[in-house]
C-alpha cells in the first residue's frame, strides 16, 4: 500500500509532466484534427489588389494539393512583430518580410537556413538560384546560405509625365538617356509662378519619394561595401553624387525648396506630387502603374530605365523584393517550406491565366514581374503591366543593383537619409557628411563583427552576396 | 497576526494576486531584467553576453545619443513650460461666469481625446510650408517685414517648433485639472482680498498661485515625465513630413530624432536591445533627476508662498 503523501506526489508530477509535454514545441510538422498541416502565414499586404493576389495565391496553394493548409493573417509592422514573436518562440511558420530584413535577422538567428530543404527536394543551393534573376538570387542568400524565397520583386525605373513634357517643349516619348540630358530637362521642367516667384513645379528632387538615398551612390557607379569595409566616403564617385544631390537645392534655392516640398502628401494617394504635376520626374518601382491607375487614372506618363549617370553603363536599375521566410522555432517548418516553394516555382507551360501558378500567378495579379528567369507564354504575352518588358530587362541588367549584404543595414540606410538630408539642406558639405557617416558606420561595423564573434559567429567575406 | 487580520490578507491577496502577478511577470520582471541586459550584449534571440559598461561607455562617445538628448531636452524646455502657461491661462477662463461656459469647456477639451495619430495627420496639413493653414495667417502678416514663413516640418531650424506648438493642441488634461483646483480655492479668501482692496493680477498672485501650486507642481512633473517621452507625433510626421517611409530618423536632418525614437531604432531595428536598455536606463535617471529638481524647487517656491 502507498502512502497517501507519495500518491500526491505522484499525481503532481504526472500534472507537471503533462504541463511540460503542452508546452513543448513539436519536432515534426503538427497535423491536426482536419487530418492536415496548418501553416500560419504573416505578411503584411493588407487589401486591394495587392492583398487579393496574395490571397488568392494562398487559395491556389491550399486547392493544389491536400496535406497543407495556409491560414493567412495580415498583420502591421511585420519585421518588428516576427522577432518578438521568435523570440517569445511563438514565431508564424512563413513570415513576409523585406530584402533588407535578411542578413540582420539571420545573424540575429532569427530565421531558419532554407538549405536543409533545398537538398531534401534534390537541388543544390546554385542549382535552386540559377531559377531566379541574379540580382534575386542575391536579395534571398546571407553568408552562404539561402534564408528566403522572393514574393514580389521590384525594380526602379524612371516615371515621366508627358503632358508636362509637352508643356516644357520636350519630346513627351523620349526621356532623358543621359545624366546630362536628365539635368537639362530638369530645368526646363522648373517652373515658378510669375508673381510670387515661388516653385510651382520642379523636374525632380533627390528626396522624393526619398526610399533609396543610397541608390544615387550605386548610380554614379560608386559603392557601399566592399565585403570587407564601408565605402560610402571612401568611394568618390559618392561624394560625386550628394554633389550632384546639392546641386538641386543650389540651383533652385534652399527656401524655395523647403516650401516647396514641405510634406507633398502621401505617397498612396492622389496627393502624391507626380499626380498632382508637382514633380515631372520620379524613380519608382513597378508597382507604380498600379498605384496610378488607382489614384491618378488618365494620367500621361512613360516609364523608362535610369538614364546614363556612368557612360557606357546603360540599363541601369535598382532592385528590391519582399521575402518569405521561415523564423526559427516554426512548428511547421517543411509545410512552410513547401508553400515557400510554391510561391517561387511557377508552370512554365502556362498558356491560360487558369494555368499560372506560383510565382506567376501572386506577381500577375500584384501586376509585377517574375523573379524567375522563365517567364511562361501567357505571363509574358498577358501580363496586365504595360511596361513589364522593360522591368524584365532590367532584371536581367548586369547593371541593376540592390542593398548590399550586411547585418548593420539599418543603421546604414539611416546614415544614407541623414546624408542626404545635410546635404540637400546644406547643412554640410557632401565630403563631410559622407566623412561623418563613414566615421559612424566604421565603429558600427566593428563593434558589430565584435558581436557576432562573442556569439561564436563568423562572417566570410567571400560569401557576401553579390548578384 | 490574529485570525482575522489573516483572514483579511488572505481576502486581500486573493483580490489582488492577479494584477501582482501581472505586474511582477509584465512590469517589475523585465524592468530588472533590461538592467542586466544593458551590462550585457544581447539582441533578443542569441543569449545576452555580459560585456561590463561598454554600453554606457558608448553612449558617452555616440554622437546622436547626446543629438537626440539635446532635442529631447529643447523640447521638454519650451513644452513644459509653454503648456502650463497657456493651459493654466484657459482653466482661468473658463472659471470665469460666462455664458455657455460648459460648452466653451467642451471645445478646449476636446483635442487632448483626439487619437494622437489623427492629430497628427491634421497637423502635417496644417504645418504644411505651401498651403497649410498657419502659414496662409502668417504669410500677410510677415509680407510687409520682407519675410516669408518657414516651412515648419521640412526645415531643422523650426521641425521642433513646429512639435511644441503642437503640443499646446493636447492641454485639454492639464485644463482640466486646473478647473478642479480652482474649484478648491474658497471664496471667501477672494472677498478678504477684494475687501483690502487686491487686483484682479493681485489676488491672482496671492490667493490663486499659492493654493493652485500642489496642482501646478502636479501637472509640471506629469508633463515634464510625457514630453521627455516624445515619440509618437515626432515619429509620424518626420516620416510623413520628408518621406523616409520605411524608418524614423527624425528628419529632416535628424531635428527631431528625439530620446525614444533613437531608443526604438535602436531597439527594434538594429536589433541592439542591451544598447537600448542603457539607453532607457539613462533616461530613467535623468527623469528621476529632473523630477528631483523640481520638487525642490516647488518646494522652495511654496515656502516662499506661504
Amino acid at each position: 500500500m502507498r502512502h497517501p503523501a507519495g500518491n500526491r506526489l505522484a499525481g503532481l508530477a504526472t500534472v507537471l509532466f503533462a504541463v511540460a509535454a503542452a508546452w513543448t514545441p513539436a519536432r515534426g510538422d503538427a497535423v491536426s484534427s482536419d487530418g492536415r498541416i496548418h501553416v500560419t502565414y504573416w505578411d503584411k499586404w493588407i487589401s486591394g489588389y495587392e492583398g487579393n493576389a496574395i490571397e488568392s495565391t494562398v487559395a491556389a496553394f491550399n486547392g493544389s494539393q491536400d496535406r497543407i493548409v495556409v491560414d493567412y493573417f495580415v498583420t502591421s509592422q511585420i519585421d518588428r512583430k516576427t522577432i518578438i514573436a521568435t523570440a517569445g518562440g511563438v514565431p508564424p511558420d512563413v513570415a513576409g518580410l523585406w530584402a533588407q530584413n535578411v542578413s540582420t535577422f539571420a545573424d540575429a538567428e532569427a530565421l531558419t537556413p532554407l538549405d536543409g530543404f533545398i537538398r531534401d527536394d534534390g537541388m543544390s543551393n546554385g542549382e535552386w538560384l540559377a531559377r531566379y534573376y541574379p540580382i534575386f538570387a542575391a536579395i534571398c542568400q546571407h553568408s552562404g546560405h539561402v534564408y528566403a524565397g522572393i514574393s514580389t520583386p521590384a525594380c526602379m525605373a524612371l516615371y515621366w509625365n508627358k503632358t508636362l513634357f509637352r508643356e516644357a517643349g520636350l519630346d513627351p516619348d523620349r526621356p532623358p538617356r543621359t545624366l546630362a540630358e536628365f539635368n537639362e530637362d530638369c530645368r526646363r521642367l522648373t517652373k515658378r509662378d510669375p508673381r510670387s516667384g515661388r516653385l510651382v513645379q520642379v523636374g525632380f528632387l533627390p528626396q522624393e519619394p526619398g526610399w533609396w538615398p543610397w541608390a544615387f551612390c550605386d548610380w554614379f557607379g560608386g559603392s557601399l561595401f566592399d565585403g570587407h569595409s564601408v565605402t560610402f566616403a571612401t568611394d568618390p564617385r559618392n561624394v560625386d553624387a550628394m554633389r550632384w544631390v546639392r546641386s538641386f537645392t543650389t540651383e533652385n534655392g534652399l527656401d524655395d525648396v523647403k516650401t516647396f516640398s514641405s510634406y507633398f502628401g502621401q505617397f498612396a494617394s492622389p496627393t502624391a506630387p507626380f499626380f498632382t504635376g508637382k514633380i515631372a520626374m520620379v524613380f519608382q518601382g513597378v508597382w507604380y502603374d498600379g498605384y496610378i491607375a488607382q489614384y491618378k487614372p488618365g494620367l500621361d506618363y512613360g516609364v523608362g530605365p535610369w538614364p546614363e549617370a556612368v557612360p557606357g553603363v546603360g540599363d541601369f536599375a535598382t532592385a528590391e523584393a519582399d521575402i518569405l521566410t521561415i523564423p526559427r522555432g516554426a512548428r511547421n517548418p517543411r509545410a512552410a517550406w513547401e508553400f515557400i516553394k510554391y510561391v517561387n516555382s511557377s508552370n512554365p507551360r502556362a498558356r491560360t491565366r487558369a494555368e499560372l501558378q506560383g510565382a506567376e500567378l501572386l506577381d500577375f495579379l500584384q501586376e509585377k514581374l517574375s523573379p524567375l528567369r522563365v517567364w511562361s507564354p501567357y505571363f509574358e504575352q498577358h501580363h496586365p503591366n504595360p511596361n513589364i518588358g522593360m522591368f524584365r530587362r532590367l532584371a536581367a541588367s548586369p547593371h541593376i543593383v540592390c542593398i548590399p549584404d550586411m547585418g548593420i543595414w539599418w543603421e546604414y540606410y539611416r546614415e544614407t537619409i541623414s546624408t542626404l538630408d545635410k546635404v540637400r539642406l546644406l547643412e554640410a558639405t557632401p565630403e563631410d557628411a559622407l566623412r561623418y557617416s563613414q566615421t559612424r558606420l566604421d565603429q558600427s561595423w566593428a563593434r558589430y563583427l565584435l558581436s557576432l564573434r562573442r556569439h561564436g559567429q563568423t562572417l566570410d567575406p567571400t560569401q557576401i552576396a553579390m548578384p | 497576526m490574529n485570525r482575522i487580520e489573516w483572514r483579511r490578507f488572505r481576502a486581500g491577496i486573493a483580490f489582488t494576486g492577479l494584477w501582482i502577478v501581472g505586474l511582477g511577470a509584465f512590469t517589475a520582471w523585465p524592468v530588472v531584467a533590461s538592467l542586466y541586459y544593458s551590462f550585457c550584449d544581447y539582441s533578443i534571440l542569441k543569449s545576452p553576453v555580459w560585456s561590463g559598461l561598454e554600453n554606457y561607455r558608448e553612449l558617452i562617445h555616440d554622437d546622436l545619443f547626446w543629438k537626440s538628448l539635446r532635442n529631447t531636452l529643447f523640447y521638454a524646455g519650451l513644452s513644459v513650460p509653454l503648456g502650463t502657461v497657456v493651459a493654466l491661462s484657459l482653466a482661468l477662463l473658463l472659471n470665469c461666469e460666462v455664458r455657455g461656459r460648459s460648452l466653451f469647456r467642451l471645445f478646449f477639451y476636446l483635442p487632448s481625446i483626439v487619437p494622437m495619430v489623427a492629430s497628427a495627420m491634421l497637423w502635417l496639413w496644417i504645418f504644411n510650408g505651401q498651403y497649410g493653414l498657419l502659414n496662409w495667417v502668417l504669410a500677410p502678416i510677415l509680407a510687409p517685414f520682407g519675410l516669408h514663413p518657414p516651412a515648419w516640418l521640412a526645415d531643422p531650424l523650426w521641425a521642433k517648433p513646429a512639435l511644441v506648438i503642437m503640443s499646446l493642441w493636447g492641454v485639454g488634461n492639464a485644463m482640466v485639472i486646473y478647473l478642479a483646483g480652482l474649484q478648491d480655492v474658497p471664496r471667501e479668501l477672494y472677498e478678504a482680498a477684494a475687501i483690502d482692496g487686491a487686483t484682479g493680477w493681485r489676488r491672482f498672485w496671492h490667493v490663486t498661485l499659492p493654493l493652485l501650486a500642489p496642482v501646478i507642481y502636479f501637472n509640471i512633473i506629469m508633463a515634464l515625465i510625457s514630453s521627455l517621452q516624445i515619440f509618437t507625433q515626432a515619429y509620424i510626421m518626420s516620416e510623413a513630413a520628408n518621406g523616409n517611409g520605411t524608418v524614423s530618423d527624425g528628419n529632416p536632418a535628424r531635428s527631431t530624432l528625439f530620446y525614444t525614437i533613437y531608443l526604438f531604432t535602436v531597439a527594434f531595428y538594429d536589433l541592439r536591445m542591451g544598447y537600448a536598455s542603457a539607453m532607457a536606463y539613462v533616461l530613467f535617471v535623468i527623469t528621476v533627476a529632473l523630477t528631483w529638481l523640481a520638487t525642490r524647487i516647488a518646494r522652495r517656491r511654496m515656502l516662499n508662498l506661504d
